[in-house]
């Protein structure tokens, strides 16, 4: 077994130049992720889950600027020189990327696609490369695996190419999987052997995963600890018992209550009313203000920042103990 | 197997326009203004005279008995003999084609030797000192005409450094490689200077696609980006074009072949229509439309080479 490594993520903040002038996708996020845990990473379109990601292992293309510091393995991978990214990227450090109908080559068939991982990071020769492919194939579940690494993009269905864009990540054992909805596109039972595939290497590998998701069920049966993204900041994070468990931002309230609970009535999908700012018009103060039922001029005036509230436990809300204090009021 | 099947297809596909082509050459030939005989025999000949010899050419025929004759020697590899220059109008293919295509060969080959490399530097560095240098650079060279490129280049690198020779074919393959050196650099400007808009917009539309940024998180060295993942990629639409300015490129060696005095197939075509030496005119129209058929083949076959989407 291999030592895992950490990540630590401070003050990260990704600006874009847009027509509409600079906007700020994701506005200074910090977050650990320790070797074997699970981080879930939630929030509505548009949040900033993808770009935070990406921002991580340099994926930002200029003028986008990326800001802060991403500390790995000792050092910060926003200044580290392009030969040291490159050997993170892909061997320490793999991202699953969330749309998987355009992240494969269409020309370059899938087999080569995984191979090209391999050859960068381990010292396998051709027939060992070809061999950890089709043991990869069989992994994720790409039946046939023989036959199929033959095969270009344009002849999977997008669940396959889901599993074989988690082939190409997962080859190289990472250390860190940054898992963008890496189980979209699949059906349920498929979704369920992705996650269980995923929960094992972090098991046997001691690697660390940040899962980005849309499916809080999901974030209940995998993850350790989950972050909750409100227009490009994180608005409250700690393990998945206490905030599921207790919710302190009206925000993460209104995520949960949107889940259809195990056993109850299935009845209409409780949506958080409103939607999301424009980045290019932040209202001042809080952000999820002008949608949060508990807001008041307070919040309107200042932005709160995010603050600890326990051992492992923030939130960015001026009211949090109100908001705790009101169980019931949503389910 | 998919491939030859494909191939073969595309070549019996290629068939009806080659007939369509050849009617087209003839009905062009037969109806321009002017006579093989009274090109022969000048403005003052006798009625007589013209006549006979149009009968010897066979030209008192019907037309469309003529261009049955005309088919049927061709099936039988006859394209009749030439009237000015007493020959076969096959033996004279023979000897000046070669030299057509060898030309064409090099200026295409001198083309993506330079706007390849010159597409990459203007792509990355896009909107900067070195795009903006190479893109206006080759603007001017797209809008002089090829012949006056041609006499620039003759001028300077032939007659005043005396590098290359003003003219001429050589005898040795090394020796028509150095004579046609500058008559393919002319060829090869406007060619280039439209490869490389082309691939530089080509490679600017793929850099920024997902699959390379997942190639770029897969850590592979930016070398191997660059050509694996965005060049195969943004080629497909440059080898469509490239297939495409084939043709026009041949009809730029026409132009230069006369420039440069080069015995190729082109300059035999000029000269033959001068002359109203039908034959030939025939023979050489029909032979470069068979070229660039042939490239359009060779250009599809590369294409679905190059992109397996289309493979079927
Ligand atoms: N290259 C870019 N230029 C300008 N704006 C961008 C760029 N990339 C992302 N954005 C903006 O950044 C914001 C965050 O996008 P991001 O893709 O991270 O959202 P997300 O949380 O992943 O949403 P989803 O759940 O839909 O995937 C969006 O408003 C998006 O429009
Ligand atoms: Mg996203």
């Amino acid at each position: 077994m291999k030592a895992g490594l950490s990540l630590e993520v401070k003050n990260l903040s990704t600006t874009f130049e847009t027509p509409l002038g600079a906007v700020t996708a994701v506005d200074g996020v910090s977050f650990d992720v320790h070797p074997g845990e699970v981080l879930g990473l939630v929030g509505e379109s548009g949040s900033g889950k993808s770009v935070t990601l990406r921002s991580l292992i340099g994926l930002i293309h200029p003028p986008g600027k990326v800001t802060g510091q991403v500390t790995w393995n000792g050092q910060d991978l926003l200044s580290v020189p392009p030969g040291r990214l490159r050997r993170v990227r892909g061997g320490e450090i793999a991202m699953i990327f969330q749309e998987p109908m355009t992240a494969l080559n269409p020309v370059l068939t899938v087999g080569l696609q995984v191979e090209e991982n391999l050859r960068a990071h381990t010292a396998l020769d051709r027939g060992q490369r070809r061999a950890r492919a089709i043991e990869l194939f069989d992994l994720v579940g790409i039946p046939d695996a023989k036959r199929r690494l033959e095969n270009y993009p344009h002849q999977f269905s997008g669940g396959m190419r889901q599993r074989v864009m988690i082939a190409i990540a997962l080859a190289s054992n990472p250390k860190l999987l940054l898992a963008d909805e890496p189980t979209t596109a699949l059906d349920v039972t498929i979704q369920d052997q992705i996650l269980k595939l995923i929960l094992s290497l972090r098991d046997e590998l001691q690697m660390g995963v940040v899962l980005v998701t849309h499916d809080l069920g999901v974030v209940a049966g995998t993850c350790d600890r989950i972050a909750v993204m409100y227009a490009g900041r994180i608005v409250e994070s700690g393990s998945v018992l206490e905030i599921f468990d207790g919710p302190r931002h009206a925000y993460t309230r209104g995520l949960l209550a949107s889940v259809p609970q195990a056993g109850a009535e299935r009845g209409p999908l409780l949506a958080i009313e409103g939607t999301p700012p424009a980045l290019s018009a932040l209202p001042t103060g809080c952000a999820f203000g002008p949608r949060c039922s508990f807001a008041n001029d307070a919040c309107r005036a200042t932005r709160p920042e995010l603050a600890e509230i326990g051992p492992g436990r923030q939130v960015a809300c001026l009211h949090h103990e109100t908001v705790a204090a009101s169980k019931g009021q949503f389910a | 197997m998919h491939l030859l099947l494909y191939v073969l297809r595309r070549i019996i596909q290629l068939i009806p326009t080659l007939l369509f082509i050849a009617l087209v050459v003839f009905l062009l030939v037969h109806l321009l203004p002017g006579d093989p005989a009274s090109a022969m025999l000048g403005d003052r000949a006798l009625t007589a005279d013209v006549n006979r010899i149009n009968h010897e050419l066979g030209l008192d025929r019907p037309l469309p008995v003529q261009f049955l004759l005309f088919l049927r020697n061709l099936l039988h590899g006859d394209l009749g003999r030439s009237i000015q220059l007493h020959q076969s109008v096959v033996s004279l293919i023979e000897q000046r084609l070669p030299v057509t295509i060898l030309l064409t060969v090099m200026s295409a080959l001198v083309a993506v030797v330079l706007a390849l490399p010159l597409a990459f530097v203007a792509a990355l560095r896009r909107d900067r000192e070195a795009d903006v240098l190479i893109r206006g650079t080759f603007q001017i060279g797209l809008s002089m005409p090829v012949f006056y490129i041609g006499l620039l280049l003759l001028t300077f690198f032939g007659a005043y450094l005396r590098w290359f020779p003003v003219g001429g074919y050589g005898d040795t393959f090394a020796s028509h490689l150095y004579h046609l050196f500058l008559p393919a650099l002319t060829l090869a400007l406007s060619l280039s200077a439209v490869l490389m808009r082309n691939l530089r917009q080509a490679i600017l539309s793929v850099i920024g696609a997902e699959y390379v940024d997942f190639a770029r998180a897969k850590g592979l060295p930016a070398r191997l980006v660059l050509l694996r993942h965005v060049l195969r990629n943004a080629l497909i639409s440059t080898v469509t074009l490239f297939g495409l300015q084939i043709g026009t490129l041949l009809g730029g060696a026409v132009v230069t072949e006369t420039v440069f005095a080069i015995p190729g197939a082109g300059r035999l075509m000029i000269e033959s229509i001068y002359g109203r030496d039908y034959p030939v005119v025939q023979g050489t129209t029909l032979c470069l439309a068979v070229v660039v058929s042939l490239t359009f083949l060779l250009t599809d076959l590369i294409q679905v080479m190059l992109d397996p989407r289309l493979s079927r």
